[in-house]
């Protein structure tokens, strides 16, 4: 669904010296697929999903999704941020439809669809709140039903747990996985949480810095649907210690 | 009400005894320092001529103020669109905003003549910087993010200007309104002192050559009121159009 071969991305810094963000992503994403990426800070995760949905151009290599090369936003590629990033002046119910009303592809139904996902996130009752009115979990569950009602192909999601608390961010993270299930979406999912990464993909990518390179690709060999039992499992443990040494073996290996 | 809603109208009705104490205490002539009393009694006797100065002012306000919003807001998105356009323009602004209106009032005066149309442009050009600068800081202030969003579902410039960033401005002209409107009182005054023939700042000055003094502070406090009247105005529209804005949360730039 999503190919990345030799991709490189290099920013020109304010002092007008070139910064090599990201160098030689190699990486095929299936459809359906659940891939995350971690990575210290700075390490280009974002930069690279901002590739993948065509917000900013590549330097080096192509970027296809299914199987057309990405120059631009397309349609069926959807995007949740760290922050809810919600209209502070619209409802709920109108949050949700915003994208597609902004693409001009809402239709009679749109409405009755965007009510079905907010129910699936428990959010029902809720559509006609403004989102000040709202907690931060959900808000976020609003901006994935806002995602999801694209019915995108491909679903980029940029920390989207980063700023809840450990518990509504563990809640949110099996209510995720259980909606995407339905979808059928190909996930790129950036997260700092080595367990949230293990406990939601299907691989998982390890990013090292400076620049940012695909490190290890770690396959997570857990039967879905995952539950928090598993994390108690060899195979979970196995994944997360083959990150951890990932990310710490720079130079001096015996960090961690 | 509750004692905070007390507080504010008790501090007026007490400075107004205090003054009324000091002008009789210490024997004050009137023509110096009125007492509210003498200056309410003037009000109420003339209160026909001192009606038909509110309205003649209050028309220039208004008029100012019309188009204070109706060049502001475009001039402000045309701005806020492009860095260019906001480079060639801002230095225009900051010159107009250097010059002193009260000069600018006789020039304009003596060439557009003496009507209605110098005063409001004198009432806009006193009202409008500073919502010009509250709405560009309105329209820039849209986080990243919700850009981001907006062109991932691929807005054009158009769009992202009309659905994210003019919507989310609101607050921030609301802010830009409300001095606006207090400045716009402001301007119409100044207007009238310099070319008039009806209006609350011509009748400060006629009252005054007469050593009037009562009269003129009843203009001044009927200028006053007017001003905190469209300020309420503003707030109040605000808060029936956009009840989702919280301007008195967003900062208020420098008039």
């Amino acid at each position: 669904m999503i190919l990345l071969s030799g991709v490189g991305k290099t920013f020109r810094g304010r002092d007008g010296s070139n910064v090599e963000a990201l160098t030689d992503i190699t990486l095929r994403v299936a459809a359906g697929e659940f891939v995350a990426i971690v990575g210290a800070s700075g390490c280009g995760k974002s930069t690279l999903l901002r590739l993948v949905a065509g917000l900013v151009p590549v330097t080096l290599g192509r970027v296809e999704v299914g199987g057309t090369l990405v120059t631009e936003p397309r349609a069926d590629t959807a995007m949740v941020f760290q922050a809810p990033t919600l209209l502070p002046w619209a409802d709920v119910l109108r949050n949700v439809t915003f994208p597609l009303r902004l693409m001009g592809k809402a239709t009679r139904s749109t409405e009755d669809e965007a009510r079905v996902l907010l129910n699936k996130a428990g959010l029902s009752g809720f559509e006609t709140r403004l989102p000040r009115e709202l907690s931060g979990g959900m808000q976020q569950r609003v901006a994935i039903c806002r995602a999801l009602l694209q019915q995108p192909q491909v679903l980029l999601m940029d920390e989207p747990f980063g700023a809840l608390d450990a518990l509504t961010r563990e809640e949110m993270s099996l209510e995720l996985l259980r909606i995407w299930a339905e979808t059928g979406a190909a996930v790129v999912f950036v997260t700092h949480s080595i367990s949230e990464a293990v406990l939601l993909a299907d691989r998982v990518v390890v990013m090292s810095p400076r620049p940012g390179r695909i490190a290890d690709i770690v396959p997570v060999e857990l039967p879905r649907p995952r539950g928090f039992a598993q994390e108690s499992e060899p195979a979970f443990h196995a994944a997360a210690q083959r990150i951890r040494a990932r990310i710490y073996a720079r130079g001096d290996a015996h960090v961690a | 009400m509750s004692r905070s809603n007390l507080t504010g109208p008790l501090a007026v009705v007490l400075v107004f005894a205090l003054w009324e104490g000091c002008v009789r205490g210490f024997g004050i002539r009137e023509f110096l320092l009125p007492a509210p009393s003498v200056i309410a009694s003037e009000a109420w006797s003339i209160w026909p001529t001192l009606l038909r100065h509110t309205l003649s002012t209050l028309t220039t306000v208004l008029l100012g103020f019309a188009a204070a919003v109706l060049i502001s807001l475009p001039l402000a998105m045309v701005i806020a669109a492009s860095p260019l356009i906001s480079a060639a323009i801002y230095p225009l602004l900051v010159i107009t905003q250097s010059i002193p209106k009260v000069a600018l009032a006789p020039i304009l005066i003596v060439a557009l003549g003496a009507n209605e149309l110098p005063r409001v442009i004198v009432t806009f050009l006193v009202a409008f910087f500073p919502l010009v600068v509250a709405s560009v800081a309105g329209l820039l202030a849209a986080p990243p993010e919700l850009i981001e969003l907006g062109r991932a579902c691929r807005a054009g410039r158009v769009q992202q200007m009309l659905r994210i960033r003019l919507p989310y401005a609101v607050p921030f002209v609301f802010g830009g309104l409300k001095v606006a409107a207090a400045l716009s009182v402001v301007g119409a005054v100044v207007a009238e002192f310099v070319g008039a023939d009806a209006g609350l700042g011509y009748l400060i000055q006629t009252s005054m050559a007469f050593f009037r003094t009562p009269l003129a502070f009843a203009a001044v406090v009927v200028l006053a009121m007017m001003g905190m009247a469209l300020f309420v105005l503003v707030g109040l529209a605000e808060r029936v159009l956009f009840p989702w804005s919280t301007s008195s949360n967003t900062a208020i730039p420098a008039a």
